[in-house]
């Protein structure tokens, strides 16, 4: 029901807005002040949506993880059952299982994301031929529906046919790696793809913070004779640490909850090899379909992403201050 | 490989940030140079500089290219029937290239063509709404005040970190319990009302100064007047650069219609993309990318045209 609400909201909403506000009035509030409802009915149609789509849900999921609850059962099968959700993640080995995952692919893929993406912003903040285009086609595998690219990686990285292998092998590699088909491989092809399609955003926000770089100082480092890595220390990087931060954030965030290239291509395979905690969350949820659970493993995990990204924005405050 | 590969062009840009000819150069397009020395000096620099900028410019030129291969490899493969994709060496540019794929995509059994137009049809109603409701409130947050605007600000502020995928399994239960799983508008519904749009619009109208409303309301024009005839139309670069944001995310939504669609055809594209299989229930490498290939377009097309636009959205979202 609060759906049809939302949907009738907006309109009445600004039309009400539009009629009350015309009315002139002023008494008792300064005249540039405007009616304190005005600002509601502005709020109304966002705010309603919000609450309907986000809020509410956001309480339910909440609400969800204590109870032992599958949508076969009908609510009235929802069954109160405590804490014993959270107690049987904390004992659950996929649950760690996929930690331990989750922890490994965000912690490769986000450093060499930010290493790639910073080297390319150094390398294509110069003055180079046809710059903007050259730009462009590094972003370009950011902006490519997730489908697209995870078919084209998938045939690409075929143990036998593929492009990749057949490259390395003519190189005279042996013990070709056998990537999404292995257990041990299919982690860091996955890693290869987030990287190849992530680069491009963080080499996008370095560049742009590239442009802030203070110029005059690389001047007076030169005179005092400072080397290019010296004054790349010494200047570049400080002034890009702030970035540096935002993007180990973002890009955490992002990857962490990596979802759509694992369920099209390896279905968190082969074994749970690539079973991140968000694809173990979707697992639960819709194949399973253990609701209560479920919305126990992502509060947990949410939490757990949620202090890592305090911890970090502590860090950086921390640092920010000593200098 | 990673370690040599980045090394080296980190050391390359120090370079080029200790030389200040270099640096001017490069950022001719963007600011004002030092723009200093002798005649005979610059023209020498000036060749210099050339020579610089294609030797500096070729190799990275070729490392695009590397890097866009697998998108020339989609092409080619959607130009060959399925036996050939794998054909061992791999043939970049098909003897007889095989058209029938695009048609077939196009116009064949399981066509593109009807979750190319859930894709729009989604993408446009939620450009819509998110860009009407985002702006309201967002301008609400940022110019007027009212009482518990504090407040529920700090509750938008609170779910902005939330990921969507922990909201996935209550809104599937309402949209089960509404009759709206497997229909577009469960997808269409929670991407009419953001809170990171909000978050946009407000920072963007914070910025603006107050007096122009002070001024406005002096003369007598009332709070919608002063929206939509001072406000909002200053704000259109911003409203735009969200209109191409929540686009492309709409268009490549993956997951969202995964879980909330069951009937392909309901399928949005990303869906859509996967329904291309052979005889075995293998994907049919040929069909599947020349459909990649036709859901890249549309994307494509609104990068190159609002190039700009889009990444001042991006480093300015980044930046909220």
């Amino acid at each position: 029901m609060a759906i049809v609400d939302t949907r009738d909201e907006p309109a009445g909403a600004s039309a009400g807005a539009g009629t009350r506000a015309r009315r002139p009035h002023r008494t008792g509030r300064a005249p540039s002040e405007p009616r304190p409802y005005v600002g509601w009915l502005f709020v109304a149609p966002n705010l309603l949506g919000v609450l309907a789509f986000t809020f509410i849900p956001l309480i339910s999921v909440v609400l969800l993880s204590f109870t032992q609850w599958n949508l076969v059962s009908g609510f009235a099968g929802i069954e109160f059952v405590a804490l014993d959700n959270f107690l049987a993640v904390f004992q659950d080995p996929t649950f760690w299982r996929s930690l331990v995952i989750t922890i490994v692919y965000a912690g490769v893929a986000v450093p060499l994301t930010l290493v790639v993406g910073l080297a390319l912003a150094l390398a294509l903040n110069r003055d180079i031929p046809a710059r903007g285009l050259l730009r462009a086609a590094f972003f370009v595998p950011y902006i490519v529906n997730i489908v697209a690219i995870g078919m084209t990686w998938q045939m690409l990285l075929d143990p036998e046919a593929g492009l990749v292998n057949q490259a390395l092998g003519a190189f005279g590699a042996e013990d070709l790696p056998q990537w999404f088909a292995s257990s041990n491989w299919a982690l860091p092809a996955l890693i290869l793809v987030t990287i190849w399609s992530q680069a491009g955003y963080a080499n996008l926000i370095y560049l742009s913070a590239l442009q802030d770089a203070p110029t005059q100082l690389y001047e007076a480092a030169r005179i005092d004779g400072a080397g290019r890595w010296a004054s790349f220390r010494a200047i570049t990087w400080p002034s890009l640490l702030p970035t540096t931060v935002f993007l180990l954030v973002t890009l955490f965030v992002g990857i962490s909850q990596t979802f759509g290239m694992i369920a099209l291509i390896t279905n968190g395979g082969p074994g749970d090899s690539t079973t991140t905690l968000s694809f173990y969350m979707y697992q639960t949820s819709f194949q399973f379909y253990r609701f209560g659970y479920a919305s126990a493993v992502g509060l947990v995990t949410f939490i757990g992403i949620f202090v890592i990204m305090l911890l970090m924005w502590r860090a950086q405050r921390g640092r920010a201050l000593h200098d | 490989m990673t370690d040599t590969t980045t090394a080296d062009p980190g050391g390359q840009a120090a370079r080029g940030g200790a030389h200040p000819g270099t640096r001017a150069g490069a950022q001719a397009g963007a600011g004002p140079g030092p723009g200093t020395g002798m005649a005979a000096r610059q023209a020498l620099r000036r060749r210099r500089d050339r020579v610089r900028r294609w030797s500096w410019g070729i190799p990275m030129w070729l490392l695009a290219l590397l890097f866009l291969l697998p998108f020339a490899w989609m092409i080619s493969t959607s130009l060959k029937p399925d036996v050939e994709a794998f054909r061992i060496p791999m043939q970049w540019i098909p003897d007889e290239p095989r058209w029938e794929n695009y048609t077939e995509v196009l116009f064949g059994e399981s066509s593109i063509l009807i979750p190319f137009g859930s894709s729009v049809f989604v993408a446009t109603l939620r450009v819509l709404g998110e860009l009407t409701t985002a702006t309201l409130a967002g301008y609400a947050f940022a110019k007027l005040r009212f009482p518990g605007r504090g407040k529920v600000f700090i509750a938008y502020l609170a779910t902005s970190l939330i990921p969507a995928q922990l909201l996935l399994v209550p809104r599937f239960v309402y949209f089960e319990k509404l009759s709206l799983y497997d229909t577009l508008w469960a997808l269409i519904l929670p991407g009419m009302f953001t809170v990171l749009g909000t978050f946009l619009m407000r920072q963007y109208f914070v910025s603006q100064p107050d007096e122009f409303a002070e001024a406005a309301r002096l003369d007598g024009a009332n709070e919608l007047q002063i929206f939509f005839r001072i406000y909002l139309p200053n704000a259109l670069s911003m409203i735009s650069a969200l209109a191409i944001l929540t686009f492309v995310w709409s268009w490549n939504d993956y997951e969202t219609p995964l879980v909330f669609l069951s009937t392909p055809e309901n399928y949005t594209l990303p869906m859509g993309l996967t329904s291309f299989t052979d005889e075995n229930g293998a994907m049919a490498a040929g069909l599947s990318m020349a459909a990649s290939v036709i859901s890249i377009v549309p994307i494509l097309l609104v990068f190159l045209i609002f190039q700009r636009r889009f990444v001042r959205a991006m480093t300015e979202s980044a930046l909220k």
